[in-house]
């Protein structure tokens, strides 16, 4: 086996070995060329970079990871190993095993509506115009090293289809799952695309039950189209050796409606970068998010809202409940471009910090260049409300419980924006177990992943 | 049931309550009034078990047993119930799900099974008409957005729920229209027994036309100064507080 000085290496000595097999799809090989070009050029990211000031990458990469551009799993039966927690949760499901799409005997699903649930592999050579018309449209390989090397490698993923007028009766579950022995590289490219008029509900699920390090590059661009409407839903419940950088890009036509809830319940190193492009006028864009982090977890939330159209609302909470060592790192921008007057732009993040050690870095940028607009940010960092603890404990209730309660309270807020109900109901009770340190990652990894030792992640309320 | 001897209390240093005694027994109600800032609410948090208060000096013993060896938790489960000059907003926890912990929590405490989901909201339905408080207001966060004289009565619907043996309920009354202070005085008349008592705290005598009280105390510079029976509070009305100050700096002089 060779040995390489770094991670960078390997991944652009593997690029050049497999080039010619990597450029088969013809209409991806000058692509895949110019990202890796950009990745050499940019490198992985530092801490001299703005946006990645408080979160170091070095543990990350400094792990030998297997770099996958073949399939190894085959046609394996996910369900013999997987089920979603949320049994009453009726969904249209699309799974990816270790970055590939799993079931092979049907690579491409259509709704009698037209919407087609795809491989992103399948759907290059079925719809290629399609696809062409975004793929790559929305990321930015020039100046995001993750993104370029995510293009330069992506093989697979879910591709999503939705024409116009079609209200997508269940909400479509992307699964993504990594369960390996070895140490891996995967990136996952998803492509969603929501004709004008329609609508969409869609929740993407991240459960990582390797006990081995793993990193998870993934890339998803969303293209909400005219008066369309897209309730984005993502879960992270990963193991605590599992690295992610999930990068999502949405891109709004006029009148459209998003809503985007990011949920994270655990993971060893997160890092969400979540960008709206609001190009259009007269859209509405929710970012909401909860993370519940402890032990040595690291969990970074940047979000980029870009308002280029006048008339448009964006509306931005994120809370966070941060115990033991555990790092959270907040970056909220929104940039009102000079063409969008009468923006509205509302960015909140709040942060209960439970120990001394715990930190959270929380900085909202604003950028605004238009001069007829409403914006408003900010950010707390605080304990409990004392006060609200005693009169709790005047009615009887203990003190781990009335903390309880408070906490639960706190994330509240977020959760009962979740409009799919068994959703809503199962994360109030993820939580719920969450905050009482019940529940490790979720009850199926206990179950599920083959580790001996149940893996318990307090939240330690004497510490509150 | 109740039984205070010299009691003291600092907050950050500042001597608030000075020497307080007051005996209360089952079936008895007791009004303490007596100028702003004398303590009143201090005294009151202090017997609920607020934090940070020092107790200086002094005992507490409630039926018999010593009151600072209790968390807040387990004197409300004992018996004692704070009805707050300012309850707390709480953003998030419904009143519902507020009420059905503390009500587990006392039985647990009790010995006693928590109560099904339906047995406790036909509890709520019953206990929310004592003080007729709006149905809407229950799935409300506690206290969130309520006017003054929702909150004050929502004490008053815990306090049924709770059925303690000994409330104190301070300034309850105020902020309450004539309406609301007749439905919550009858809310409390309700609930006397000769097994329980009250220690109403308030500023004005009309309260006291409803809620007829067996002593009166005045609070003066964190102790009582004078005692009385419900027509001190007539004397108070009509004559304000100047005449027994005036009657202490004679007697320290
Ligand atoms: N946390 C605190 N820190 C410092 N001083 C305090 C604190 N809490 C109360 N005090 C002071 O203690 C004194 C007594 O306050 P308290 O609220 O008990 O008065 P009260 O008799 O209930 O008055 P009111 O009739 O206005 O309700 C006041 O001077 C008040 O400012
Ligand atoms: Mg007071």
């Amino acid at each position: 086996m060779e040995t390489y000085k770094n991670l960078k290496d390997k991944i652009l000595e593997t690029y050049s070995v497999n080039s010619a097999f990597l450029n088969q799809t013809n209409f991806l090989t000058g692509i895949r060329d110019k990202a890796i070009t950009h990745f050499d050029t940019l490198g992985f990211p530092h801490n001299k970079l703005e946006d990645w000031r408080h979160t170091k990458l070095t543990g990350v990469l400094e792990n030998d990871y297997s770099i996958c551009i073949e399939d190894s799993d085959g046609n394996v039966d996910v369900n013999k190993f997987f089920h979603c927690d949320i049994t009453d949760l009726n969904t249209y499901t699309a799974v990816l095993l270790n970055g590939w799409f799993a079931y092979k005997n049907t690579p491409i699903t259509k709704l009698a509506d037209g919407t087609i649930i795809a491989s992103l592999t399948h759907a290059l050579k079925e719809f290629p115009e399609i696809v062409k018309k975004h793929y790559g449209k929305y990321c930015d390989i020039e100046k995001n090293a993750f993104e370029a090397l995510n293009t330069a490698f992506a093989l697979d993923g879910i591709f999503i289809y939705v024409p116009d007028n079609v209200i997508v009766d269940k909400p479509i579950q992307i699964i993504s799952i990594l369960n390996k022995k070895e140490n891996i590289l995967v990136q996952p490219r998803n492509l969603v695309i929501v004709g004008k008029n329609s609508q969409l509900k869609l929740v993407h699920c991240d459960d990582i039950f390797s006990h081995t390090p793993t990193l998870t590059n993934s890339l998803t661009e969303i293209f909400v189209d005219e008066n369309a409407s897209v309730d984005h839903y993502k879960m992270q419940n990963n193991d605590n050796h599992s690295a992610l950088i999930a990068t999502t890009y949405f891109h709004q036509k006029a009148n459209s409606k998003l809503s985007s809830n990011t949920i994270t319940l655990n993971g060893g190193f997160i890092r969400n970068n979540t960008n709206v492009a609001i190009n259009g006028e007269n859209c509405e864009t929710n970012l909401y998010g909860i993370y519940l982090v402890d032990g040595n977890q690291i969990i970074d939330n940047h979000t980029f809202v870009d308002h280029i159209k006048p008339n448009s609302t964006s509306n931005e909470i994120f809370k966070g409940v941060i115990d033991n060592q555990a790092k959270a790192v907040f970056s909220g921008k929104i940039l009102v471009r000079k063409d969008a007057q009468k923006t509205n732009a509302f960015q909140t993040n709040k942060n209960i910090l439970l120990t001394d050690e715990a930190t959270i870095n929380t900085k909202p940028t604003l950028e605004i260049y238009a001069d007829d607009v409403k914006c408003s940010h900010g950010a707390t960092v605080g304990q409990l409300d004392h006060e609200a603890l005693f009169y709790m404990r005047s009615r009887g209730i203990s003190e781990d419980n009335a903390k309880m309660l408070l906490m639960y309270a706190f994330t509240d807020e977020v959760i009962t924006k979740i409009s799919i109900e068994p959703l809503r109901e199962k994360i109030c009770q993820l939580v719920n177990k969450r905050l009482k340190g019940e529940l490790s990652i979720c009850d199926q990894c206990v179950m599920h992943c083959g580790c001996d030792e149940a893996v318990v992640f307090n939240i330690d309320m004497s510490k509150i | 049931m109740l039984s205070i001897k010299n009691l003291k209390v600092s907050i950050n240093g500042k001597k608030i309550i000075n020497g307080f005694n007051l005996e209360v027994k089952a079936g008895e109600v007791h009004a303490i009034m007596g100028p702003n800032g004398t303590g009143k609410s201090t005294l009151a948090s202090a017997i609920a078990g607020k934090e940070n208060y020092v107790i200086t000096e002094g005992s507490i013993l409630y039926k018999g047993k010593n009151l600072f060896d209790m968390a807040p938790e387990i004197r409300s489960r004992e018996g004692i119930f704070l009805g707050f000059q300012y309850p707390v907003e709480i953003p998030g926890v419904s009143i519902t799900n507020f009420m059905k912990t503390a009500v587990n929590e006392h039985r647990k405490y009790k010995g006693l099974e928590p109560l099904t989901g339906s047995a406790f909201l036909k509890l709520m339905e019953e206990k929310k008409k004592v003080v007729e408080l709006q149905a809407k207001l229950s799935n409300r966060s506690v206290n969130e957005g309520f006017s003054g004289g929702e909150k004050k009565k929502n004490e008053i619907f815990q306090m049924a729920m709770l059925e303690p043996s000994l409330a104190i309920l301070d300034e309850t009354d105020s902020g309450l229209d004539i309406d609301a202070l007749r439905i919550v005085a009858n809310g409390v008349n309700k609930l006397r027994t000769k097994d329980n008592a009250f220690i109403v705290i308030t500023h004005y005598q009309r309260l006291l036309d409803y809620i007829i009280p067996d002593f009166v105390h005045v609070m003066y510079d964190g102790r009582i100064v004078k005692s009385g029976g419900k027509e001190l509070a007539f004397e108070l009305e009509e004559k304000g507080y100047d005449w027994i100050k005036k009657e202490l700096e004679e007697k320290s002089t």
